[in-house]
């Protein structure tokens, strides 16, 4: 067709049609994207906006957004409305979309240290991220079983800890890949160095980091948290975050301070005479405290706001008014009375405890996830705004590159549309269909995304 | 996040422990307590004792520390002097080629001539050679094949023995997982004495190609990974309620109806592809066609072979199991599994014959005529087994036998003695087997292994941990468990998660099926295990991990 008188016009489908040939109009040629602000060269932070609208009539595709992150948000919905009949013609039916996220803090965690997972598959992931409208790559990048990531400032880190110190590793050019990757989807990319727990990986890189445990007056040769007592701690831990303060633009660090062992500080003498000079009593929550407040200063003074997990607010450190809290359990206290308490307090909160997708089970569990309700909790209209997301997580112990993909997707999917779409979307029958669609979509897209029940897509994924 | 800190240096108190454990009188000296953290326990034991990878363990072995060097391009696999097997045994020479490259892999491409100093004595040879006159070349794996093995490893020359060349295909298997690499790249294998055989004949993997149409590479690369398990059946479920998939040759309307749409297919040439790729792995394939329930896609290319349902004197308009009164359903079955028992070779076919539903059969006016007609009173199951009874004649006119699942055993149906019985009911199996072999009949055991069933953990131990003859009965009665299968319901299974789902969950119990009854402990397994894991990786299986940790030749990913 003649396109060139028509910049930008076009005619799609007619409802009505009287069933001769074809009832399509003229071929749609242009989909006009208009952004507001500027901001191609910047990060996506908490506070951009992802808003668009959808304008799609016979006179005109119309994509506008007050950001570029809003603008990839309507491609993506685009791309979904984008059909094909039978004889292999696109097609797009006349629409009017207006669309926001209902949360702005909507985040998959992904833990490459229980097993490590090849650049590819961390790339694929925030492929799939995009489609499913995440904004945050939560990266626990290390933890007690190994540590991948190759530090500048301290190499030995990854050399001695890494499970292998060449080909288990993330280099620095493999951390600026997946934060543009991630950026040119809109996605924050919020490491996780966790401490003072979960830091076996980091003993033999750094001697005298962690704290030796004891047996009786003796040595007993194994290692416990990082050691809170010793000057040297702080200037490591100083060095070491001015580095990942530097590597990653974000303005949040998620700093962990997640189940930590006291044994270990119990037993090393040197620790309880500290705990008595410091008049901490027993109580080694204290101690904690103290190791974490000092990590927060430390944070703070490179510019960087913080993301703790929930431990942190239980055991009661003294932590900034704009930290924000990570809930996590699901035993103890329900988790949403911890989120009311920790919006209470005046934090903010992100919530994670019903969606730990590493626990699989029979069936179709993707309904319970899609159920939670974020905000069903007793508390005013402030406590409520002050829940600014959730995070669908992926821990790594039984999980590697072999079956992240099927176990992440499309499960995660509906923890996608919780933190997006309004409250009031909650119909599973419906919820079914369009995901099921969905899925099949993945597939096409060369998603290896598993089923959600029995069934078929017309194009099977069929193998390496 | 919950159990990683904490149970991960649990776990590495036990992986040490368990290192320090004698198994073959080779003295192993204790490891000296390091000063600073090692985090060796997570290392894989990659060749720290070759034994340490041996999945599932032979029955007897015997290894000593002597190491002898092969070289992969003056290295050979060739039959013996004596064997009634030669270059004209196609099944061999195909195994002997495909365990090379499962051996060497890439070091095909290393330079030629360049002999260094060999500083251990050299491997030159394994010769295999069968001892039967029958070494079954050109058959099909039965459930009285033998697969026994004897494995001689010194220098110069290695000797696989085996009665058939199933047993060589075996021994094939446990060569090539003695066969390690050291850190300067070598090829090993240490002296070793090795004579194995199956505990248990029956070890079978059941897939479902009709709640998910699986892909022919999917169900292919799933045999390859059933070989490096030793499992020898491949129970086809192949169709159900849900779709048809199998393209009959005398009713092409079944799977042209029935089928997802015609790109959820399996041809003649499919099906052929699969029952040849299984030989050659000595894998058997039992097909199951399921009847008279699970049989809601056969309705749609097949008009009257189901029962219409009612609703008061109406028919509703929705279809039950087959319909057990009618001629043609009978003159429809001698056809069908006509073609079934010339298509597939086994022995044997599974029937099927579970989760019948009633519900319709009494709905309808004249099923219940025909109940008052024979006298069966309002007894449903007493027509179940009228049914299931005419179709095991007709099966059994083709000389086939039959593998029903348990309900047909306990709805009384009238069974030819050689009935195999699947008992899959997960309350009281133990019971069960005790009456199924009570009563005389040959049982498989699939309850207790029904992998569908996902949980969060090491689900794995648990498999591992059933043993089949645990039950009520006499001696004579524990000979009649043959074996096994675990299952992989496809309800929430497509070629996008099975590999990992099955493996190496399955392979629990695929060392339960084959390894000897006192091959118990869990440490050692879970060792064993990760080894096994991590090689399957190296051979294209993409086995999930069985717990944190790594492999030195890790996936790479897409």
């Amino acid at each position: 067709m003649d396109s060139s008188e028509d910049l930008g016009l076009c005619s799609i489908v007619e409802s009505a049609s009287s069933g001769n040939e074809q009832p399509w109009g003229k071929p749609c040629t242009q989909l006009l994207v208009s952004v507001a602000t500027p901001g191609c060269d910047g990060f996506p932070s908490l506070d951009s906006k992802e808003s668009y609208k959808l304008s799609i009539s016979e006179d005109s595709l119309l994509l506008s957004a007050d950001a570029v992150w809003g603008a990839l948000r309507g491609l993506e919905t685009f791309s979904q409305l984008v059909g094909r009949d039978e004889d292999g013609t696109y097609y797009v039916n006349e629409t009017e979309i207006v669309d926001f996220p209902r949360f702005r803090h909507r985040g998959l965690l992904l833990d490459t240290s229980r097993h490590y997972l090849p650049l590819k598959a961390i790339l694929q992931t925030l492929d799939v991220m995009a489609y499913n409208k995440f904004n945050v790559f939560h990266w626990h990048i290390v933890d007690d079983p190994s540590f991948p990531y190759e530090s500048v400032t301290f190499p030995e880190l990854s050399r001695k800890g890494a499970f292998n110190a060449i080909t288990h590793v993330y280099t620095a050019s493999d951390v600026k890949a997946v934060i543009e990757y991630a950026r040119l989807r809109g996605i924050r990319v919020i490491a996780e160095f966790d401490t003072p727990g979960h830091t076996l990986s980091w003993g033999p890189g750094a001697p005298g980091l962690l704290t030796p445990c004891y047996s009786g007056k003796n040595l007993s040769g194994t290692y416990g948290p990082i050691n809170p007592i010793l000057n040297s701690t702080y200037e490591f831990v100083t060095r070491f975050f001015q580095e990942v303060s530097a590597v990653f633009p974000d303005f949040f660090l998620h700093l962990g301070g997640d189940e930590v062992d006291f044994t270990c500080w119990k037993s090393n003498p040197k620790i309880r005479a500290f705990m008595q000079e410091m008049g901490f009593g027993d109580d080694f929550t204290k101690l904690e405290s103290f190791y974490i407040q000092r990590l927060l200063d430390i944070i703070s003074s490179f510019g960087k706001g913080y993301v703790v997990w929930q431990e942190v607010f239980d055991n009661g450190v003294k932590v900034r008014p704009d930290t924000i809290v990570h809930v996590w359990k699901e035993n103890a206290t329900p988790y949403m009375q911890e989120m009311a308490q920790v919006t209470k307090a005046g934090y903010r909160a992100l919530l994670s405890a019903p969606w730990y997708l590493n626990h699989i089970s029979y069936g179709q569990d993707w309904m319970e996830a899609y159920q939670v309700e974020p905000l069903k909790f007793e508390g005013s209209p402030e406590q409520k705004d002050r829940v600014i997301g959730g995070e669908a997580c992926m821990w790594g112990e039984y999980v590697d590159v072999t079956n992240l993909t099927p176990r992440l997707w499309p499960r995660a999917g509906a923890v996608a549309e919780r933190l997006w779409s309004n409250a009031t979307v909650r119909n599973l029958q419906d919820a079914y269909v369009r995901l099921a669609s969905f899925r099949c979509e993945l597939l096409r897209r060369g998603i290896q995304a598993q089923p959600l029940f029995t069934g078929y897509c017309d194009h099977e994924f069929s193998g390496f | 996040m919950g159990l990683g800190g904490l149970l991960v240096g649990l776990f590495l108190v036990s992986a040490v422990l368990v290192g320090t454990s004698v198994r073959h009188g080779v003295p192993r000296a204790e490891p000296e307590p390091e000063p600073e953290l090692e985090l060796a326990e997570w290392d894989p034991a990659s060749g720290a004792f070759p034994e340490d990878s041996l999945w599932p363990l032979p029955q007897s072995l015997r290894t000593s520390p002597r190491q002898l060097q092969l070289a992969p391009d003056r290295f050979q696999i060739v039959h013996g002097a004596g064997s009634s097997a030669g270059p004209a045994c196609a099944l061999l020479q195909d195994a002997f080629r495909r365990y090379y490259e499962y051996m060497f892999g890439y070091a095909r491409w290393l330079q030629r001539g360049r002999k260094g100093l060999a500083a251990k004595p050299e491997l030159a040879q394994l010769q295999v050679v069968i001892s039967s006159p029958e070494p079954g070349c050109n058959g099909y794996p039965q459930l009285a094949s033998s697969e026994a093995y004897r494995l001689t490893i010194t220098e110069p020359v290695a000797v696989l023995k085996a009665d058939e060349v199933w047993g060589a295909l075996r021994g094939l298997e446990t060569f090539s997982q003695l066969v390690h690499e050291d850190d300067y790249g070598s090829f090993l294998v240490n002296a070793s004495e090795i004579y194995d055989f199956p505990r248990f004949a029956h070890r079978g993997i059941l897939l479902d190609t009709s709640r998910h149409y699986l892909p022919l590479k999917s169900i292919l690369t799933n045999l390859d990974a059933m070989a490096f398990n030793k499992f020898n059946v491949l129970h086809w479920h192949v169709v159900d309620d849900q779709s048809f998939p199998y393209q009959s040759i005398y009713f092409p309307e079944l799977s042209n109806k029935g089928a997802y749409s015609y790109n959820h297919i399996y041809t003649p040439t499919d099906v052929h592809l699969v029952i040849e790729y299984a030989r050659l792995r000595g894998i058997r394939v039992i097909p199951e066609f399921d009847t008279p329930g699970h049989t809601q896609s056969w309705g749609q290319g097949q008009k009257d072979l189901l029962t219409p349902c009612y609703s008061g004197k109406q028919p509703s308009g929705s279809f039950g199991p087959v319909n057990p009164i009618l001629n043609t359903t009978y003159d429809f079955m001698t056809k069908f599994f006509k073609e079934i028992s010339s298509v597939f070779p086994d022995d044997y076919i599974h029937l099927g014959g579970d989760e019948v539903s009633f519900a319709c059969w009494k709905s309808n006016p004249e099923v219940k005529e025909f109940m008052k007609k024979q006298g069966f009173g309002i007894d449903y199951a007493k027509l179940e087994s009228y049914y299931i009874q005419k179709i095991l004649d007709i099966v059994s006119s083709y000389n086939k036998g039959y593998v029903v699942w348990q309900e047909v055993f306990d709805n009384k149906a009238q069974l030819k003695p050689d009935t195999v019985i699947e008992v899959w009911m997960g309350n009281n199996y133990v019971q069960e087997l005790s009456s199924v072999t009570g009563a005389g009949f040959t049982a498989i055991l699939a309850a207790p292994w029904y992998l569908d069933y996902i949980s969060y953990g090491q689900d794995w131990k648990k498999y591992y941990s059933v043993e089949p003859l645990d039950f009520p009965g006499s001696e004579k009665q524990k000979k009649l468990v043959i074996g096994g299968e675990a299952c992989l319901w496809g309800e929430f299974v497509d070629a996008t998660n099975l590999t990992p789902r099955l493996w190496p969950r399955a392979s629990a119990v695929g060392e339960r099926l084959w390894s000897s009854r006192n091959v118990t402990d869990l440490n050692d397994a879970y060792k064993r295990l990760s080894n096994h894991r991590c090689r399957m990786l190296s051979r294209g299986i993409a086995a999930e991990p069985v717990f944190v940790g790594y492999c030195a030749h890790e996936a790479r990913g897409r």
